[in-house]
């Protein structure tokens, strides 16, 4: 159940293997915070660090990268390669002052529906207490 | 965002599945009045013919230059919306899909009022990516009607003959001497009784025929350029020759490597611990009873699951965690073998089938039971606990818990200790550097989807089929290679290709050529150009597969994707978090 305090997470998922695991959470039926909102690109890899840094500059609280794992069809070396941008784009978010906790990535595969599900749920739990450790 | 637009946004009910938790008639209201919004309205079944139809009408009439349809998940009815563009003369690149149904409405069963809010967001940000979408074009390529076809094992003539039938021209290469594959050494297979040489001779016999099959053997592709529908490839063929080739696909018909065991596992290395092509090889030129080290041959154990279904342990770093599938197939089968030999010679055998399930599925079932029928013996061990091999002289031993007898230890003497050794992928370096096709965890090649898509790679018009994609017995190897054959046909009968055009492009006036996205990009499809005094990265439209990991890479902000822009992702990002205005 979303309510107005619930933290604002950005995911970008991946067309072909993430996306189809999230979708299937909406299969099944279960549920994550409305404040959960998913951008679709075609691999993980692709995220530029530009775009999560201007995402929690916007106002979203937390970005959750959902990548292939090691079921990308495009890369076999996709995991390594979208860590080098999340390494990228935390140091880009210490230079800003943004806590790089609010950046996560995690392999999410076509049938990692609970797996989505638990990463939201447990994301916006942290992102709760850094919100609270940064405003008192 | 320079330009006026023309955009048509629907929103769909799908019935009640979006509109019974989503306010669908709120989130359309929402952006009625959106600067480039002409129109905004719901539909009651968005995918209907009727609907359809209405949309068309109506981009038409108010001559709309974008749509957005917020509706179920893209994988269900993008292409239906855009070929339904297409339809209406609008460009299908400019046509939107919105995750309204699996991504918002079916996950906020519980909150109406936070779904409704979430999906003005989500038709925003993709109101917001409309914007700025521009007409594409399909990429046309003509495609020629030939085929390279790696690997003349069963699969890979089986695929030639069906593709030559169509008409299409064949190169069937082998790297060894002599087509046929593994087929060759596996003597009698089961469940047909077929000989594997026969089964060799008679496709090699329709190969020799067939007017349209070359066949190259102790050749080997060297090397590759170009791309679906028009690839160049060079073999080289005996006595250093090489020849080049245009073809407009290749199939991949590589096959397996049989698992070799590591020194001692299950007595491997001692005299008569053989693998099972080995007793195969016996049974199929024995011509009275079952010799070994001059004896007849009294008790064999087989052990199965050799290299299949492997768990990770100190001395198997790396398992094997697959089923091998073929070898219960062909153990139950060689069991039923070695009982005819014996009818024949009337020299009884004992054998002792040591398995950890018997997966003889479908209709290889009756192998099974045939074979414990006439007499052979089942136990079944657990993988915690393994049978042992142990020597004494030409005597082998076989320890074994017994899992169904509650774990009694039982002792087999036999005169030999057959493995059923798994299937391997083949070690192909120069091939893989060469077609680069992905591979799975397994180390076999990998389909683009297993049920959806098996046969097909990320590489466009590169096939693969039989054992090289992973394990498969003959009949299945057979069948993955005439599914080879359908996909492939079906892209060259055509004589040509559509491809998406949603792929990297070079701003020629930031990019500086520091070869950055050429190091990034896995698919070889990134150049160095002049333009001018100036050198830049120039992408090969047909080779570029969209991923992107170039994006990240460049320093310059120089490359990106079509579809999927910085400008696009970065509209998309401030429309998702606007605040909404409250009524
Ligand atoms: C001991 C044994 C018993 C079996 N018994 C049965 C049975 O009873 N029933 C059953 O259904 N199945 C059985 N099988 C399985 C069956 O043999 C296989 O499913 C089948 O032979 C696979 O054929 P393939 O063409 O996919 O692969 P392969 O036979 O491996 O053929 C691949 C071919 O490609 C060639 N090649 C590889 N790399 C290159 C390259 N780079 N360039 C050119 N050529 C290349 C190889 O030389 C080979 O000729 C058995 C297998 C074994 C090992
Ligand atoms: S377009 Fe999708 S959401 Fe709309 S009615 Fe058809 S299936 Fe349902
Ligand atoms: S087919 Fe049978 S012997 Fe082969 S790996 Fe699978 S379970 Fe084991
Ligand atoms: S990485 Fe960027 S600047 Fe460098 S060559 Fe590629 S497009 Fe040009």
């Amino acid at each position: 159940m979303n309510k107005e305090s619930d933290p604002k997470i950005l995911v970008f998922s991946t067309n072909s293997i993430s996306d189809p695991g999230i979708d299937l959470a909406g299969g099944a039926h279960m549920h994550y915070s409305t404040a959960v909102q998913v951008v679709p690109l075609p691999c993980s890899s692709g995220v530029k660090p530009a775009w999560i840094v201007h995402a929690i500059e916007q106002g979203f609280d937390g970005v959750f990268v959902a990548g292939c794992g090691g079921d990308c069809a495009f890369l076999s070396d996709c995991t390594p390669r979208t860590s080098a941008v999340i390494k990228k784009a935390q140091d880009m978010m210490k230079e800003k002052g943004i806590n790089p906790k609010r950046l996560k990535m995690s392999g999410i595969c076509s049938v990692c529906a609970d797996n989505f599900v638990a990463h939201m749920n447990n994301f916006q739990n942290e992102l709760k207490k850094l919100d609270a450790n940064e405003n008192g | 965002m320079a330009q006026k637009r023309r955009i048509g946004v629907y929103v769909c009910h799908c019935g009640g599945n979006i509109s019974d938790y989503v306010n669908v008639e709120e989130v359309a209201d929402a952006v009625r009045n959106d600067p480039n919004v002409v129109v905004s309205r719901t539909h009651m079944f968005t995918c209907s013919d009727a609907a359809q139809q209405e949309m068309i009408d109506e981009i038409k009439e108010k001559q709309l230059d974008g749509l957005v349809i917020a509706s179920c998940s893209p994988k269900l009815h993008m292409f239906t919306f855009r070929g339904m563009s297409e339809r209406a003369n609008l460009n299908q690149y400019q046509y939107i899909h919105v995750n309204l149904r699996e991504q918002c409405s079916w996950v906020h069963t519980n909150d109406k009022v936070g779904a409704t809010k979430k999906g003005i967001h989500l038709l925003r940000a993709g109101i917001a990516k409309c914007e700025l979408t521009v007409p594409l074009n399909a990429i046309r390529i003509e495609t020629k009607p030939r085929v390279l076809v790696v690997g003349a094992g069963v699969s890979g003539m089986r695929a030639a003959i069906s593709l030559a039938d169509m008409g299409l021209a064949v190169f069937l290469i082998e790297r060894e001497a002599e087509a046929g594959g593994w087929a060759l050494q596996t003597g009698k297979m089961g469940p047909e009784a077929q000989d594997g040489t026969d089964v060799v001779a008679k496709l090699l016999t329709r190969i020799n025929q067939h007017e349209n099959i070359m066949l190259h053997t102790s050749a080997e592709v060297v090397s590759k350029s170009g791309s679906i529908g028009d690839f160049n490839v060079s073999v080289r063929l005996p006595g250093d020759e090489t020849v080049s080739l245009n073809v407009g696909a290749i199939v991949v018909t590589t096959g397996f490597e049989p698992y070799t065991p590591q020194t001692d596992e299950y007595g491997w290395g001692a005299p008569g611990v053989i693998p099972l092509k080995d007793f195969r090889q016996m049974l199929a030129e024995a011509d009275g009873p079952l010799m070994h080290n001059g004896k007849p041959v009294r008790d064999v154990a087989f052990i199965y699951c050799v290299g299949s279904r492997q768990l990770k342990s100190e001395s198997c770093p790396e398992p094997n965690s697959y089923c091998s599938r073929y070898c219960c197939l062909a153990t139950t089968y060689t069991a039923t073998l070695l009982h005819d030999l014996e009818q024949k010679t009337g020299q009884p055998v004992n054998q002792y089938h040591l398995y950890r399930d018997v997966r003889t599925y479908g209709a290889l079932e009756p192998i099974y039971e045939k074979a414990r029928t006439g007499g052979a013996i089942f136990l079944r061990w657990d993988p915690s606990n393994p049978p042992q091999v142990t020597t004494e002289g030409d005597q082998l031993t076989v320890k074994a818990k017994d899992h169904l007898l509650g774990g009694e230890e039982l002792e087999i003497g036999a005169d030999l200790v057959v493995l059923a050794t798994g299937m391997r992928p083949r070690e192909n370096d120069t091939l893989n550097d060469i077609l680069k096709i992905p591979e799975s965890k397994d180390g076999f090649y990998n389909e683009i989807h297993l049920k959806l898509r098996p046969v097909e790679t990320m590489i466009d018009g590169v096939f693969i089929a039989g054992t090289a994609q992973g394990p498969k017995t003959l009949a299945e190897s057979v069948a993955s290679s005439l599914a080879a054959v359908a996909k492939t046909g079906g892209l060259l009968m055509k004589g040509y290709v559509d491809l998406e055009p949603l792929i990297a492009k070079v701003d020629t006036d930031k990019c500086i050529w520091c070869g950055e996205c050429l190091k990034a990009c896995p698919y070889g499809a990134i150049e160095k150009v002049n333009v001018g005094e100036k050198e830049i990265a120039f992408v090969i439209e047909s080779m570029c597969k969209g991923a992107g990991p170039c994006v990240p890479v460049c320093p310059h902000n120089a490359i990106e994707i079509e579809g999927f822009r910085d400008d696009q992702i970065t509209a998309m990002i401030d429309a998702s978090i606007k605040e909404l205005e409250t009524k």
